[in-house]
């Protein structure tokens, strides 16, 4: 029996950049076949972006395009040719998925948009992502992932108390896009399995990411009141901050909810009497005391290293995490034991590590299933094993410059 | 001497048999000063027998019966079938803040004592009259006792053994009756305090036992159901029942309401195997399988003395308490330090024990001060130093038979 | 009437707050009927989260409640009591997917656990989402959202670098978990079709956020380097060439990404061409991704700072946009809701609820031109499907009133 689960699944994948290459890579790590489209006109744009080993750039030496594109095949086809919209269509011919994020016109400009994909394969599912939706006044106008968090309102509410809005530490909206859109063409898939019937799903990224903020939605629904940034505060509880702990740069979140976690952190402290003080005597209390309280917790953390805090913490039943870094993710105890980390060879850059898969199956686990493509590495399993076609055929199509 | 609360009201008691009395004893141990109108010609029958226990006695003063119920008490005689005694009634009530009166409804009214007449030789009048189905009404000429009370009330149709007849309460519905009396008479008064107004209260016994069995009324109003009787089961709590206990006819009554009490109560009687059972192992599976339960814990109290099982469970924090007969109530230590019943001395019938005020304040003491009086024994104080008739007048109508 | 891409499958959710329940709102807008079991009397903890209307707690008004609970059916259930399991697994009998947020230990000693539901139903997908998944030494480790974000590595990339770590709010990192939730779901169901089989589908929060840090990871494998806490690439140098952040303007705050020479160059000409940035050099995409490239470049910051202040929102936003530059506004709840291009596509979607009355909510994530996403129903009241649900199996009222009572249900 398969052990992957989307193994009789293939897609054909126009997406660029990150959300929709989000949504592919999970669906490639689930077993599903990704023929990425590229060319080498106009590389992906990820191929361009740092990290590269010892910082020389090259075509199949990003990092970034390493972990967003392995396990994918890549074919390079000159889509402003026919031949290559023919070949294209043969493709999608035998394939079930079809991912793009184009603006319209484009997809339209190749002939394959929807409708007239349809018509080689009528239950193909479609999925367009763009950042505002086939429709709509704006549907033309252009944004990224940081773009789509500011419109949906949740950039507004990020940043410290004092302080401007803040783009994100990375740009959320795209692997959120990237989610939603494989939830999606995993619905559709099971809807075509049990009927034969494909469709189109339009994705808009804005309002995808516009459905994470909730409260502050239902805030103005229901009372008029525009909510602003509170750092790090939470809405009632307290302690909940991130604090200094031993070394550089070093901090530790802690979180209490009750009245047992709050006990339970005064004792591991060994009982100071502050934490007898009666501002701090129940949660509302604390809440209303925070900034003094955070001062005093910071006293004591920062006699200790994050993880140490974690550790007396967690053992009383107390949420403490360390802020962990980059280099403290890839040591980390529990992602390691969760083989979460992947080391993956590829040919030009080497064993890296990378993230894995974040949804474990006990019976179908998804996985790495190799490096990033080199630009163009699979045209011939695709043009040869696939389409059937010949080495003479390939080759001719290569020196026309339609396979490119 | 310390003060009592309703220092300083007077209370013209035309009340007979129970209900009317009990109520007007209770404003007297409250410390009124109740003036009992009674007649020798046709004497408050509680003074000729018991109708619950059945004894006749030797005459108007010997009844123990009539003690219980009338200590406090003052007692003048008039024979109320001759004008001049209604004219005196009338002067005893415009010497007093309450009249209450327990005739059948219309009586008062035939005898020139209505509640118009009276307010006439007293404004600020506050007259209860109690009846067994009311003041108006096309029933309220019927005669009623407290079986009858308990039955139309609906109490009666919910008491008894599911597969027995309903359970008339006997004399205990008239002293519930009273104790509502007592209350509307106690709210009449602090309105009048308030404004100065009195008025006149319409009291059916019927009603007062009514309204103790709401849901009821409201399983009937909102579900169309009319409850049954369920012997001592209780709506969900199990075990709920009395169990026979050792020695003869000695029960106990147990009541377990949460899964604290019910483990509680399984350690007290040693864990034996079948309280681990799948059948006992949730509140809701206890209910459904009470007979069982019930059987099984009966084979545990059997062992005990039903005040051994109430001292054990007790001690576990589960509600157990014996049912107690009337010479164990007497003999309950409890009881005793609660100084429950007093002795209180008679002149004819001697020691007598009797159920002391039932409740305990802390400035006002409430209490039993004198023996329920004889058969006219304060004729001369009433008539001679409160309406302030000379002793010769006095002995004319005594000789008239007006004062009887 | 519209198809529905999961019409028939039949969802369990014994979950609360977020990571459960979003999970479980995005099948059963897709057709999936999804009954919520919550406890008795108390309910989901978002209850009383809030918001409430007039600021009036109430536990049946909970805008978070009403938002990520809508379109499924409630039952109240007490599983620590043996009548309530067994209802449970009953109930469990006639599903095709559990979705769960308890801590891995509390669901081994109620007995619901996978091996034990698997025998149950063998073709049940269990989804289980906690903190740190079902193994591991942090198993048993406690985290709410702000933990989560801080073990993942988020929270430490964002804020600034002077300053401690920030939170990205309102629970994100329980959607983030919630839709990978989805993904692992839907896979598995995809694959129980052509196999029959179930299987459990292990969630670790941790795991979620440490997925999409975008180049952290990397930048540790490639250059053993830690990236620190910024406002995207633009700041990796320390300077600002191209805008990529946040900037204030005359009446509020836009979003600028310039990720492209053409965007720069039409960015120059929206700001009136000033002489600051009119340099070719300017114009080369390597002054974004490479830091040697970087040192040497100008730090435009400040200048297109205070040149950005002159503009309004509108102005920049649709001037931008006519010039193909990635310009948005930064917009507040009451700016989201009024979004023309999110009204126009009727985004926001309005249902009655008999307590909390007629509320706008955040609509379809995404269109599906045959099974469109739906809502049918408003969120439930507390128990408010316990006699549709139970009847099916076989409980008549008076049980119910009985069990409701013995504090079952």
């Amino acid at each position: 029996m398969d052990r992957y689960a989307l193994s009789s699944i293939r897609i054909v994948d126009f997406t660029w950049a990150w959300a929709g290459p989000y949504c592919t890579k999970l669906l490639v790590d689930m077993g599903a076949e990704v023929i990425k489209i590229e060319t080498n006109k106009r590389p992906d744009i990820a191929r361009w972006m740092p990290p590269f080993p010892e910082e020389i750039p090259g075509l199949n030496r990003s990092g970034r395009f390493n972990k967003r594109h392995r396990g994918k095949l890549s074919i390079t086809l000159d889509l402003t040719t026919e031949a290559g919209i023919d070949l294209i269509k043969k493709i999608i011919g035998v394939s079930d998925v079809i991912t793009e994020n184009y603006s319209r016109r484009v997809m339209k400009k190749f002939g394959l948009e929807y409708e007239a994909v349809m018509e080689i394969r009528p239950d193909i599912v479609y999925i367009s992502l763009s950042a505002f939706g086939t429709t709509g006044i704006y549907k033309d106008y252009v944004a990224y992932g940081p773009n789509q968090a500011a419109m949906s309102g949740l950039a507004n509410l990020t940043g410290y108390r004092d302080g401007p809005p803040i783009s994100f530490g990375t740009a959320l909206a795209d692997p959120t896009a990237g989610l939603n859109g494989a939830v999606a063409v995993l619905a559709a898939l099971y809807h075509r399995s049990k009927t034969g019937k494909g469709q189109h799903i339009d994705l808009s990224q804005t309002e995808m990411f516009t459905c994470l903020v909730g409260q502050p939605i239902m805030d103005y629904v229901m009372n008029g009141r525009v909510l602003s940034r509170d750092g790090n505060r939470d809405q009632i509880m307290a302690p909940h901050n991130f604090y200094r702990c031993k070394g550089e740069d070093k901090w530790v979140s802690i979180a209490i909810a009750t009245d047992e976690e709050w006990q339970a952190f005064s004792h591991a402290l060994g009982d100071p009497p502050w934490t007898k003080d009666e501002r701090f005597s129940d949660q509302l209390s604390r809440w209303q005391n925070q900034e003094e309280l955070d001062r005093l917790v910071e006293a004591w953390t920062m006699d200790h290293t994050h993880y140490e805090v974690m550790e007396i913490l967690q053992k009383v039943g107390v949420a403490a995490m360390p802020a962990l870094n980059g280099e403290e993710i890839c040591h980390n105890p529990q992602l390691r034991e969760r083989g979460f980390l992947v080391e993956v060879d590829h040919p030009e850059i080497g064993k890296r590590l990378m993230p894995g898969v974040s949804m474990k199956l006990s019976e179908t686990p998804g996985a790495i299933r190799g490096s990033a493509p080199l630009l163009g590495e699979h045209n011939h399993y695709v043009f040869g094993q696939l389409l059937g076609m010949s080495p003479k055929e390939i080759l001719e199509l290569e020196e026309a410059g339609v396979i490119y | 001497m310390a003060r009592t609360p309703l220092e300083g009201i007077r209370i013209a008691d035309f009340t007979w048999a129970w209900a009317g009395p009990y109520a007007t004893m209770m404003l007297g141990f409250m410390g009124a000063e109740v003036i009992k109108i009674e007649s020798r010609k046709r004497p408050d029958h509680s003074r000729m027998r018991s109708l619950a226990a059945g004894p006749t006695f030797g005459g108007p003063d010997q009844a123990p019966i009539f003690n219980d119920l009338n200590l406090n008490k003052m007692s003048v005689t008039l024979d109320m079938t001759q004008p001049k005694a209604v004219e005196l009634g009338k002067r005893v009530v415009s010497i007093s803040d309450v009249v209450v009166e327990n005739f059948r409804p219309g009586v008062m009214d035939k005898l020139g004592l209505g509640y118009e007449a009276l307010k006439e030789v007293k404004p600020d009048i506050i007259m209860l009259s109690s009846s067994a189905v009311g003041g108006i009404g096309p029933d309220r000429q019927y005669v009623g006792y407290a079986p009858t009370f308990s039955a139309l009330g609906g109490l009666a149709h919910l008491t008894g053994y599911p597969d027995g007849p309903p359970i008339p309460l006997m004399g205990s519905s008239d002293l519930r009756s009273a104790a509502t009396s007592t209350f509307a008479i106690l709210t009449a008064l602090y309105y009048r305090a308030q404004t100065g107004e009195g008025q006149h209260i319409d009291l059916s016994s019927t009603e007062t036992i009514a309204v103790l069995i709401g849901e009821a009324f409201l399983e009937y109003t909102m579900n169309n159901r009319v409850p049954f009787r369920e012997g001592n089961r209780d709506g969900i709590m199990a075990p709920h029942n009395c169990y026979p206990c050792q020695g003869d006819s000695n029960w106990v009554s147990i009541a377990v309401a949460t899964e604290e009490e019910w483990q509680a109560l399984c350690h007290a009687i040693g864990n034996p195997h079948w309280v681990s059972d799948a059948k006992f192992a949730d509140a809701y599976r206890r209910w459904q399988n009470q007979e069982e339960l019930d059987k099984l814990i009966g084979e545990w109290t059997i062992n005990y003395t039903h005040r051994e099982v109430m001292e054990m469970l007790q001690k576990a924090g589960v509600a157990a308490v014996p049912s107690l007969s009337g010479l164990e109530l007497w003999e309950d230590p409890h009881l005793r330090e609660r100084v429950f019943a007093k002795e209180v001395q008679h002149p004819a019938i001697g020691k007598r024990i009797v159920v002391n005020a039932p409740w305990k304040f802390s400035a006002t003491p409430a209490q039993v001060s004198r023996y329920g009086p004889l058969l006219g024994e304060h004729n001369e104080y009433v008539f001679g130093e409160l309406l302030g008739m000379p002793k010769e007048e006095i002995q004319r109508l005594m000789e008239e038979g007006v004062i009887d | 009437m519209p198809e529905k891409a999961l019409a028939g499958v039949k969802v369990l959710e014994y979950a609360d707050l977020i990571s459960g329940p979003y999970c479980s709102k995005l099948l059963s807008n897709l057709g999936a009927e999804v009954i919520k079991v919550e406890e008795p009397k108390v309910g989901d903890r978002s209850r009383s989260a809030g918001p409430f209307p007039n600021d009036i707690p109430d536990h049946e008004k909970s805008g978070l409640f009403l938002y990520l609970n809508a379109n499924k059916l409630g039952i109240t259930l007490n599983t620590k009591t043996e009548t309530g399991l067994a209802i449970f697994k009953e109930l469990v009998k006639g599903v095709d997917i559990v979705v769960e947020n308890h801590p891995p230990q509390v669901m081994e000693d109620v007995g619901l656990n996978y091996p034990l539901l698997n025998e149950i139903n063998h073709h049940l997908i269990l989804t289980s989402i906690t903190p740190f998944g079902q193994n591991g030494p942090y198993r048993d480790y406690k985290a709410y959202d702000i933990n989560s974000q801080a073990a993942g590595g988020l929270a430490y990339v964002t804020g600034d670098a002077e300053r401690e770590p920030l939170l990205t709010p309102w629970g994100q990192a329980g959607y983030q978990a919630a839709l990978n939730a989805a993904v692992g779901t839907l896979s598995a169901l995809y694959w129980r079709e052509a196999s029959g089989s179930g299987q459990h589908v292990d969630i670790s929060v941790h795991e979620c956020i440490a997925s999409i840090l975008g180049d952290v990871i990397s930048f540790y494998s490639y250059m053993m380097m830690v990236r620190p806490r910024c406002n995207t690439i633009s700041d990796l140098a320390g300077v600002t060439v191209w805008p990529v952040d946040i900037y204030e303007c005359k009446n509020g705050y836009v979003n600028i990404c310039v990720l492209e020479p053409h965007q720069w160059r039409s960015f120059v000409d929206l700001i009136g061409n000033p002489d600051w940035a009119t340099d070719p050099r300017l114009e080369d995409r390597r002054l974004l991704y490479e830091s040697t490239e970087r040192q040497e470049a100008p730090d435009l910051g400040p200048l297109i700072k205070e040149t950005l202040k002159r503009y309004t929102v509108d102005e920049l936003f649709h001037g931008g946009q006519q010039r193909r530059i990635p310009i948005t506004p930064v917009n507040d709840a009451q700016g989201a809701l009024t979004f023309p291009q999110l009204n126009e596509r009727g985004f926001f979607v309005e249902i009655d609820h008999p307590k909390a009355g007629r509320l706008r909510y955040p609509g379809a994530p995404f269109r599906l031109s045959e099974t469109p996403w739906s809502l049918d129903r408003p969120a439930p009241l507390l128990g408010e499907h316990n006699e549709e649900v139970y009847s099916r199996m076989g409980y008549t009222k008076n049980d119910l009133v009985k069990m409701a009572e013995a504090g079952i249900i």
